[in-house]
């Protein structure tokens, strides 16, 4: 066993769990933040997707007692009932899901991917890697393939992305 | 995944020290230890935390290039503006490979270390020398779409699956490793992984308790850098055959050049010779015909495979096309 202390959206959870504990089975299981979806479990459906110190993960690829002291963001974190983030709002309004499993894992790389666009990370896809990110269709469908969704909603994904990084410049 | 016990080290001399043990692995970012460890294909009884050893930052080394500490993650390494501007074959080719959130953990010597992708590797019902020494290969024969066709030993057909290091081989990148003794020692990428032969377990070079501090990149290359990935969807999936170029023009003709290719071999494959005839000669269909000849001249496919060869003969030339055409 082992006593690890995280800070999630905010607020300090205490954790004693065994040491094969990854970080999305401690949120699931051990602190009942059930938003963080198992696909997978081998960091290739991005259902899992977290963010760690402002950056996005496959919480089902880390320990828990690896991210000791570390700012953990959540789905949870985000927004909530009547109280949305612009991009989890952009999803409703442009149908950007089926099933929904998928979802919050969506949710959270966009939210870091609008990051690395505003800190001007390149992709495999821009002509340019020393030129300004911009965010079209390509540019995002690339930078969100960690994330697959079995329905297929990409076009609307695609969709609410664009709508939630345009209102937020 | 079998128990295992877990320290968390602040120091490399310490991380060394503390790797001396039989069957304790180091875990950085952890994206593909911790995926085999779930499988139990890999089974270390103790793990050091390397994460806090410090080792993650990109600084200039002393011959004009950079040394690349070996917890710098995927991510800042490619968007490192250094590496944008002097080595873009560096930032292409990690673009080039996972997702954003994967090149988020993975770091640089983490990356080096990737496991192969067979599918038998990963299947501990079937027979396979890398996991299992003595116990057989089932790709050779079997499904082998992604398999070897450079190097390959009758024991293992595996590929390295990275791209980031076919992109340091043609750098001409290093290195550099702390062993159990205290003694630092200085590998060429190139040299860093074997072929199968007939110990396929061994991936690399690298002894029980070796960790990696660092990579350094020689100054930078003049000229074009291109990396060139073929595979099956166009984002989040391994090469069938990558090639990292760095080629310098000069008067119409090739004044140097440096290839790497991935997805073919064991290891990087880096051939001189290729480089060699390029070098001086003015750009040609002919020309690239037999660069092509020279990299495939033992190429052997193994059934399902075997379009990789006129793939990698395509693909490399137009890659040459691209490196001393024209800029559109």
């Amino acid at each position: 066993m082992k006593d690890t202390t995280l800070r999630i959206n905010g607020e300090e959870r205490k954790l004693s769990a065994d040491t094969r504990t990854t970080l999305l089975d401690a949120l699931r299981n051990h602190l009942g933040l059930t938003g963080s979806k198992k696909g997978c479990d081998h960091g290739q459906c991005g259902a899992c997707t977290v963010m760690v110190n402002g950056r996005r993960i496959n919480s089902c690829l880390t320990l828990a007692c690896m991210h000791d002291g570390d700012e953990i963001t959540t789905v949870e974190g985000l927004g909530e009932p009547g109280n949305l983030s612009p991009l989890q709002a952009a999803f409703v309004k442009h149908d950007g899901f089926q099933c929904g499993y998928c979802t919050p894992g969506q949710i959270c790389s966009a939210t870091a991917m609008l990051e690395e666009i505003k800190d001007n990370w390149p992709s495999n896809v821009s002509g340019s890697l020393t030129g300004e990110a911009k965010l079209t269709p390509e540019e995002i469908s690339e930078r969100m393939s960690g994330n697959l969704c079995r329905c297929a909603a990409y076009p609307n994904i695609v969709d609410a992305i664009r709508e939630a990084a345009e209102a937020s410049s | 995944m079998r128990p295992f016990d877990y320290y968390r080290s602040d120091d490399p001399a310490d991380a060394v020290k503390a790797a001396s043990e039989k069957g304790t692995l180091f875990i950085a970012g952890g994206t593909n230890l911790l995926d085999l460890m779930k499988l139990d294909l890999m089974t270390p009884n103790r793990l050091i935390d390397i994460n806090r050893i410090g080792l993650d930052e990109i600084t200039p080394s002393d011959d004009g290039g950079l040394s690349i500490g070996t917890l710098v993650t995927n991510s800042d390494c490619a968007a490192d503006m250094r590496i944008r501007q002097d080595y873009a074959v560096l930032s292409r080719a990690i673009l080039a490979g996972a997702s954003g959130q994967l090149r988020n953990k993975a770091t640089t010597g983490g990356n080096l270390c990737q496991r192969t992708r067979c599918y038998y590797f990963y299947d501990p019902d079937m027979a396979c020398n890398k996991r299992k020494p003595g116990s057989g290969c089932s790709a050779i024969g079997g499904a082998n779409r992604i398999h070897a066709i450079l190097g390959a030993s009758d024991e293992c057909i595996a590929t390295y699956p990275g791209d980031m290091a076919v992109a340091m081989a043609a750098l001409d990148a290093e290195v550099v490793i702390e062993g159990q003794g205290g003694d630092t020692r200085t590998v060429p990428v190139r040299d860093f992984h074997r072929l199968p032969g007939d110990q396929p377990d061994r991936d690399n070079i690298l002894e029980s308790g070796d960790l990696i501090t660092h990579v350094t990149l020689p100054a930078p290359a003049k000229g074009r850098h291109i990396y060139r990935k073929v595979r099956d969807r166009a984002s989040y999936a391994f090469a069938l055959v990558s090639i990292a170029a760095v080629v310098e023009m000069d008067a119409g003709k090739i004044a140097s050049a440096s290839l790497a290719f991935g997805g073919l071999a064991h290891k990087p494959w880096h051939d001189p010779a290729i480089d060699d005839l390029l070098t001086g000669e003015a750009p040609s269909e002919a020309l690239f015909d037999k660069a092509a000849d020279i990299l495939l001249a033992d190429a052997k496919g193994q059934g399902q495979n075997d379009f990789k060869i006129p793939l990698t003969r395509r693909t490399l030339k137009a890659v040459l096309r691209e490196a001393t055409g024209e800029r559109s």
